[in-house]
């Protein structure tokens, strides 16, 4: 147990350091798309850290749930971190349905930040508030099909027997299969963290916002912890695609961590490319987007079957 | 097992003595509730040692002398005293909160029926489990199925009440007729009443027996309310008063899952179909339930379409237990029966747990409209606090014990979703697909429920004017939710627990059974660890947010409106507003119907828009086909047309058709 945490914790470590690099990222291949000059890659680190040192102010409205909203949040995400192995590194828990653990720790992270939405009494934020769970009511079956998925492979019961078990070998044997999944598991990770085409990160106009708007009225040491837990979400929603795609198992620990952190960065700027090339679909269409991620985890699932 | 008899006899001398001390109308509602708690912690710790015990249990029987023979038989195995645990836990606290509760009727109505009522389906529910022959199962039954229609009837003055109770009254009758002919089936094949001569039944040819689970599916999941049976629960659980609610919700729609469970037990190895029927009747239940929840105005009614919910998801794990032992897998099977009845016990406490929140509301309010309440939390701190437990708990999220049980039905279907027989594959990621998407769903109704409710501003001058609620009625909402939580940590020494009760399903072996579940106890260890980790670390990141603000400056503004100074409570979002994109969604179910008076010419002086939700079933199923019956039997009127000549005559002609017959 103790051998197994000490094996986990540079995985851990490296994402709880990382992490604020993905919008970083993002955001820089977008500029340099769009050929403006970019805010710098650190800047989440530097919003993280101003907001740590401010002040804070609540609306008149709101009771303890919108003040316990980030701190469960974070707690969620930060548990949810500890599930995911990256690449063929395991996690610090690692258990047979560890996978439905993992989904439900962001049910909870989004359930807790619907509430301190609606705690606000503002109709923009339940307008977010009531997007967000629409379209999490369609991506859970999603992500829990898609690792169905790829479970069907291994006969195994968690998420590291997936991710050691994915290789180049299976690539080969199981491609078709292996790109759904990522398919699926990709639409996934741009609905559950907000980017286009599903939500905007960047808009000015609060009526069409999902993510961001349910987030408008929290200020503080409370909003950053609700920025490192979108960034560790992140994260943790690549380190899943990152593991199919790139299964690097040198056994070498510098190795693997080193490709799967590449890994992460490519994943962020093929997201930045998208945000670049794509406008966001009408909110109606949304759930079409994610139904086809739905169908395409089916598709995977019957493909796995033969 | 005495002390499970004194509880009965306590029961029983109780609701007889408050019946009786009616007039003294203070005195009988602590008297009622008082008995009725004593009673159910003696029950409890009875049930609680014999589950302890482990083995098949103790079984009483006395002659009794009737038509069929048989006698009055009661053992207590594994399973019942599983039941009984709930029945008595949960009574015991809803008994608690309803003595607070009735006192708002003090001097308006007579509440010793009442608690006669309670406590006899109290008993009787217990008779339920506890029963090993037909007639006295039957007796008890319809007991438990006439004390809580007059329950139900409590405001019998409100012309809905009388409605939802006829509707009650006339589904749990049909269920009866069902199980009457199942009991016939069996003891027409066993040649007794006796449960213990069943045991034969199983081999008494495939079609007698998949009848016989046909009949045992309708009657039992009528009280159970599986979908397309389940039209009176929306109507009886708004109706009834909240403690009633609770408990019919929390425990008594559970007997019908009990009754299931023990008939099944009789019928042998399971058809595939079986198991096929009670996933696909378990999605039905659990998806279109959690649509109709979210549709709803009405709190309770929201909460009493969030049991046929649940309903549905138990149903899916008994299911994929029926599939597991089909197929021979016995750890699938072991997996899925745990988890179905952990959920049964763990809906008991959460729903209970709503239900008495949602009384606190009505009785703080006077009003259970979700659009008309609000902001309910500052002055109702503590039934907030608990609904919020509650609701977390029902949208199985870590680490409450909604979760420990959906984690074992989900651990079951992926287990089975790579087994080589395709016949258990198939249903196993249905399961999964269903469940991830009933989760979401559910989630999205509990934000809208809760946050709706308690969150935000009051729309209402009553919302305004809410109070907390008296300290019995905290007491239960607090115990129950601790519940929750300890139900979420304790998830390991629960399901060692449950080996014995699902040992007495006498499906599986019990070290396969063991085997089984060796997996999910040590996933749950894991989830344990994560839920304690979890709780930590919220506590250090609260102090450390508490810690990061201290001395610093920390404001009190208005809400963010775009620069809108003059927001008030009837712009926020409402209830309809949240679910509608979801319910749009699901437009082509036709579910909600829309009631819209456009806004006409510059000044438009009037515009109305409504939505209202019937359901589905009633509309299209139920109601055509009671109208086929009635206009069936209209025709048998003409007949009857009161004159006492031709009366006469159909007597004559009877004889005389009787005579030829025996001449013949």
């Amino acid at each position: 147990m103790a051998e197994r945490l000490a094996a986990s914790l540079p995985g851990f470590i490296l994402a709880l350091a990382l992490s604020p690099l993905l919008p970083g990222i993002i955001n820089k291949t977008k500029a340099l798309v769009a050929g403006r000059r970019s805010q710098p890659l650190l800047q989440s680190y530097h919003d993280i850290a101003k907001l740590l040192r401010k002040g804070a102010v609540y609306s008149r409205t709101t009771s303890w749930v919108f003040r316990a909203g980030p701190v469960v949040g974070l707690a969620a995400v930060l548990g949810a971190l500890a599930i995911v192995p990256l690449a063929g590194v395991p996690a610090p828990l690692s258990f047979g349905g560890d996978l439905v653990l993992l989904a439900y720790c962001l049910g909870l992270m989004r359930f807790f930040t619907v509430l301190a939405a609606l705690d606000t009494g503002s109709s923009f934020e339940g307008m977010g508030a009531s997007r967000e769970v629409q379209f999490s009511a369609l991506a859970e079956p999603a992500l829990l099909l898609a690792l169905a998925a790829l479970l069907r492979q291994t006969s195994g019961l968690s998420l590291i027997e997936i991710y050691s078990a994915a290789g180049t070998s299976s690539i080969i044997s199981a491609g078709p299969e292996m790109l759904l999944v990522a398919a699926a598991l990709g639409i996934v990770f741009l609905a559950e963290n907000a980017r286009i085409p599903i939500d905007d990160p960047d808009t000015h106009l609060e009526l069409t916002m999902i993510h961001e708007v349910m987030v408008l009225d929290h200020s503080g040491p409370d909003f950053a912890m609700i920025t490192y837990a979108a960034a560790l979400k992140m994260w943790i929603l690549g380190a899943l695609i990152v593991g199919i795609i790139l299964p690097v198992h040198s056994g070498s620990l510098f190795l693997d961590l080193g490709s799967a952190v590449i890994g992460m960065f490519g994943l962020a700027v093929v997201t930045g490319l998208i945000e670049s090339s794509m406008a966001r679909l009408r909110l109606l269409r949304v759930p079409h987007l994610l139904a086809s991620a739905m169908v395409m985890a089916g598709l995977a699932l019957i493909l796995a079957w033969r | 097992m005495s002390l499970i008899l004194l509880a009965l006899i306590l029961l029983l001398a109780g609701g007889l003595a408050s019946l009786v001390l009616q007039k003294q109308r203070v005195f009988v509602n602590a008297l009622g509730a008082g008995v009725c708690i004593g009673a159910c912690a003696i029950g409890f710790a009875g049930a609680l040692i014999l589950l302890a015990g482990g083995g098949p249990g103790p079984s009483w029987a006395i002659p009794w002398n009737t038509p069929l023979g048989g006698s009055f038989t009661i053992a207590a195995d594994g399973l019942t005293s599983f039941f009984l645990l709930l029945i008595f836990g949960i009574s015991a606290l809803c008994a608690l909160y309803g003595a607070q509760y009735l006192k708002a009727w003090n001097g308006r109505k007579n509440t010793g029926p009442s608690w006669f009522f309670f406590n006899t389906l109290v008993a009787s529910m217990a008779m339920v489990c506890l029963a090993r022959n037909a007639l006295l199962f039957l007796i008890a039954w319809e007991a438990m199925s006439l004390t809580s229609y007059f329950l139900v009837m409590f405001e019998s003055e409100r012309p809905e009440v009388r409605k939802a109770g006829w509707t009650y009254m006339v589904a749990t009758q049909l269920g009866t007729v069902c199980l009457l002919a199942l009991f016939v089936l069996m003891s027409g094949h066993s040649g007794s009443l006796e449960f213990a001569d069943f045991e034969s039944f199983g081999g008494s040819g495939r079609t007698v027996v998949s009848v016989a689970f046909l009949l045992a599916l309708v009657g039992f999941g009528t009280k159970a309310g599986l979908m397309p049976m389940h039209i009176w629960l929306p109507e009886a659980h708004p109706a009834a008063p909240s403690h009633v609610s609770a408990l019919m919700s929390g425990v008594m729609i559970k007997t019908g899952i009990y009754g299931l469970l023990r008939i099944l037990t009789y019928f042998g190895t399971p058809e595939i179909w079986w198991g096929w029927t009670l996933v696909a009747m378990g999605l039905l239940s659990g998806v279109l339930g959690v649509l109709f929840a979210m549709a709803q105005h009405d709190l309770k009614r929201l909460l009493a379409y969030h049991s046929v919910e649940n309903i549905g998801i138990i149903t899916l794990g008994l299911g994929m237990g029926l599939l597991g032992r089909s197929a021979g897998s016995a750890s699938v099977a072991a997996l899925a029966f745990a988890g179905s009845l952990l959920h049964v016990a763990n809906h008991a406490v959460f729903k209970a747990l709503l239900f008495l929140g949602a009384g606190s509301v009505q009785h703080a309010t006077h009003t259970l409209e979700i659009d008309r309440l609000g902001g309910l939390s500052k002055n109702m701190k503590w039934t907030a606090a608990t609904f919020l437990v509650g609701s977390a708990a029902i949208c199985g999220l870590p680490p409450l014990n909604g979760f420990v049980s959906e984690f074992l039905i989900y651990l079951a279907s992926y287990q089975s979703s790579w087994a080589v027989p395709t016949s258990l594959a198939v249903p196993g990621l249905l399961v999964i697909a269903g469940l991830a998407f009933i989760g979401g769903l559910a989630a999205a109704c509990f934000a809208k429920a809760f946050g709706i409710v308690f969150l935000g501003t009051p729309r209402s001058d009553k919302a305004c004017a809410a109070y907390e609620c008296g300290s019995l009625m905290r007491i239960s909402m607090i115990v129950l939710s601790t519940a929750c939580v300890v139900g979420g940590l304790a998830g390991p020494l629960l399901l060692s627990r449950m080996i014995p009760v699902i040992a007495s399903l006498a499906m599986i072996p019990g070290a396969d059974i063991a085997n089984g579940l060796a997996v999910g106890t040590g996933s749950l260890r894991f989830v344990t660890i994560f839920g304690l980790g979890f709780l930590l670390i919220v506590g250090a990141l609260a102090g450390l947010r508490q810690w990061l603000l201290a001395g610093r400056r920390v404001d009190v503004e208005g809400t963010w409106d775009c620069g809108y100074c003059k927001p008030t409570a009837r712009m926020q979002y409402t209830a309809s507003s949240f679910a509608q994109p979801i319910m749009n969604m699901f437009g082509f179910l036709r579910l909600s119907r829309r009631y819209f008076t456009r806004p006409v010419g510059p000044l438009p002086s009037e515009a109305e828009f409504a939505t209202r939700t019937p359901d589905l079933f009633k509309e299209s199923l139920w109601r055509p086909a009671f109208a086929g019956v009635d206009s069936l039997l209209s025709r048998v009127r003409q007949i009857q047309h009161g004159r006492i000549q031709m009366y006469v005559l159909y007597i004559v002609l009877t004889l005389l058709a009787l005579l030829l017959w025996r001449l013949r």
